[in-house]
């Protein structure tokens, strides 16, 4: 298309309204990194928006910034120095997400506490898993205890990763809460939309540069899963977790086309 | 014009606090007139500025560059929370009180603007501004309507949204240069 019949189209002041569908703004980025005749465009209708939704403030709230910096500080204490990833989880509103966590503290716990369970056979430990399951299932169903739990829960060396929904799916979502002790990953998938007929999604721990995606298993069984928890092994020193939809069995590498949802550990 | 400072948005993203500072410098007062337009009410508006700067600091990792504009991301985050707290008991209740609620009529009220404001170009153009450009504007801009919505609300084809969004916006950037 001409160039400036692109730019006279309009389509650039709804893109910086956020009025257009998403594939449709993720084109216009595209343009935008090819000619610079639309980021200099953009950036003047920006400009004249900001100017007129400035003047539109009944005053300069610069007196605010004040008491952002403390809430903000105070975030970051809460964050817990030696363990950054915590202070993600301080932030996770869905309730749903903390009472999944909570319950396997339960079951970490009890795991814990009897080491002889942990030598037991793979039968037994399925069985745990099991057992763990339906616990965190239950836990999702009682609210009163979260907060108790979750202070316990913080003592624990569990790194709890979400999952952000990606281009092919903004609206998925799921939660990786990974024990580095025990190399156990619990992917919370309940927000992950049911597989098509033929494909599974796969899990991938990821280290960053250069991006490397190791597969630590697949989310067999999805629609018959009652409670969407995976228990996976997870062996590698992750800096990241991916979750991609894949013909069943898996693939070797990752469709990147289809990353549903994408999460870094947190590190400072 | 308005650059994107893409350096400063790494650095809030990596949870840098003097970052945060010029993030809100820079976007705090553009984005408080979005939520008031929608609220009406300061004190509302200054609490959910408060909350939009704290969803901005916690969850500036999730702006994606190559789904838009910072500035975009931010709007959507501050008409999404003005639009909730619309929707709140509280607010419904103190609405009685409420005096202005539209970008407009806020303007024209509005005695002293921003030092960082071209005063007399924006009065002068809210002057001059046809009507429809006023629907449109509020709308897409302050409400956060999207195209499809606004040519329904307005009863006008999508195409036609474009193009006179586009000549309203054009007539805004025109005063404001000359």
């Amino acid at each position: 298309m001409e160039l400036n019949q692109y730019i006279s189209s309009g389509i650039l002041e709804l893109y910086v309204y956020g009025a257009l569908p998403e594939e449709e703004s993720i084109k216009v980025t595209q343009e935008l990194k090819q000619h610079p005749e639309i980021v200099k465009e953009v950036e003047e209708i920006e400009g004249a928006l900001t100017q007129l939704s400035t003047a539109a403030a009944p005053y300069n709230p610069e007196a605010l910034l004040y008491t952002l910096q403390q809430k903000i500080t105070e975030k970051q204490k809460s964050g817990v120095v030696e363990h950054p990833a915590k202070r993600k989880r301080t932030n996770l509103v869905l309730y749903i997400g903390w009472a999944a966590s909570i319950a396997l503290l339960i079951g970490l716990v009890s795991v814990i506490s009897d080491r002889n369970e942990l030598r037991d056979s793979l039968e037994t430990a399925q069985a745990k898993n099991a057992t763990l399951e339906q616990q965190i299932t239950d836990a999702r169903q009682s609210a009163e205890k979260n907060k108790q739990l979750l202070e316990v829960f913080r003592d624990k060396e569990i790194i709890t990763v979400p999952l952000g929904g990606q281009d092919v799916a903004p609206e998925a979502y799921a939660e990786v809460h990974w024990d580095e002790k025990t190399n156990q990953v619990y992917v919370d998938a309940k927000d992950l939309p049911t597989p098509p007929e033929g494909k599974e999604y796969q899990v991938w721990s990821l280290t960053l540069d250069p991006l490397t995606p190791t597969s630590i298993g697949l989310l067999s069984n999805f629609s018959e899963d009652e409670n969407k928890i995976f228990i996976l092994e997870n062996p590698n020193s992750s800096q990241g977790f991916g979750i991609t939809l894949e013909p069943k069995g898996g693939s070797e590498t990752p469709t990147m086309e289809q990353l549903y949802t994408l999460g870094t550990v947190q590190s400072s | 014009m308005q650059e994107q400072p893409d350096g400063l948005i790494a650095e809030l993203q990596a949870k840098n606090p003097k970052a945060f500072e010029r993030i809100y410098e820079r976007y705090s007062e553009s984005t408080f007139g979005v939520i008031y337009s929608v609220i009406g009410d300061k004190h509302v508006a200054e609490e959910v500025l408060q909350d939009v700067f704290l969803k901005i600091w916690d969850n500036a990792e999730s702006y994606n560059s190559s789904k838009g504009r910072f500035f975009t991301w931010v709007l959507n985050i501050a008409r999404n929370a003005a639009i909730d707290k619309t929707r709140s008991k509280a607010y419904k209740n103190k609405k009685k009180n409420l005096t202005a609620e539209y970008f407009v009529d806020i303007i024209e009220e509005k005695t002293n603007l921003s030092s960082k404001v071209d005063a007399i170009g924006i009065k002068k153009y809210i002057e001059v501004l046809k009507p429809y450009c006023k629907k449109i504007i509020d709308l897409l801009y302050f409400k956060g309507f999207t195209q499809s919505e606004a040519s329904e609300e307005l009863d006008m084809p999508l195409g036609t949204i474009k193009t006179r969004n586009r000549n309203c916006i054009n007539k805004l950037r025109e005063i404001l240069t000359a």
